[in-house]
């Protein structure tokens, strides 16, 4: 449909030039970046800054339904945030590689500090009983 | 004038959806092609409201956000998979 040129209109259009933009470079993160969790960076937080704008300038072109929209834009901000935690902790679990000259990894480090102290209970509880027996004895 | 800016705008993210495709297929491993299908359905939300006001359809809408709310979930379960199967 044919836009006229008011200046909420031109407003609108700009912030989903922007937005679309930002789309675009997310797209291009993914396909450049070495490692899935950099991928993940860009295709998680630059495409939802242009999701975000885009409907924003989207809405801005068709003011009537602007609530709707910014129910979706919400949606989008509480979910992909999420999601992509979701996928990140799988792939991190599964134990996909980090690239080449990445210097650190707290969640493995934290992973080794868990298991590290589960130990030491286990064997602290298992020396607890063997004391109990012999004082059952 | 907004007319010619939007068109720019469609350009800008065929070419991400080209390149997120592109990413999909090629993706060496399944938790590479999940995040290239987050992008996608990132990318695809805002074309679904753009089609909805070309269209000058407020019902299409309903369809974006149903769309978001199935893309979620997928993305959810694609990484409890990975994390500790079905």
């Amino acid at each position: 449909m044919i836009m006229t040129d008011t200046p909420l209109n031109l407003i609108g259009a700009v912030l989903t030039l922007f937005g679309s933009m930002f789309l675009f470079l997310g797209a291009l993160g993914i396909i450049r970046m070495p490692d899935l969790y950099n991928k993940m960076q860009a295709g998680t937080k630059a495409t939802t800054l242009g999701n975000i704008l885009t409907l924003m300038g989207l809405g801005l072109l068709m003011p009537g339904w602007l609530p709707k929209i910014i129910l979706i834009i919400l949606f989008v901000l509480i979910t992909n945030p999420i999601s992509s935690h979701a996928l990140a902790r799988a792939a991190h679990k599964a134990g996909l590689p980090l690239a080449e000259g990445s210097v650190l990894d707290q969640l493995r480090e934290d992973e080794d500090n868990v298991a590290a102290f589960e130990a030491e209970a286990t064997a602290a509880s298992g020396s607890a009983a063997e004391s109990g027996k012999e004082v059952d004895g | 004038m907004v007319d010619l800016i939007l068109k720019a705008a469609l350009v800008f993210a065929g070419m991400g959806v080209a390149l997120a495709t592109v990413q999909l297929l090629r993706g060496p491993d399944a938790p590479n092609r999940a995040v290239a299908l987050d992008v996608l359905t990132l990318i695809t939300m805002p074309l679904l409201v753009g089609l909805a006001i070309h269209a000058g359809r407020i019902i299409y809408l309903d369809v974006a956000l149903v769309y978001a709310v199935l893309a979620f979930l997928g993305v959810v379960a694609l990484a409890r998979y990975y994390d500790r199967g079905i």
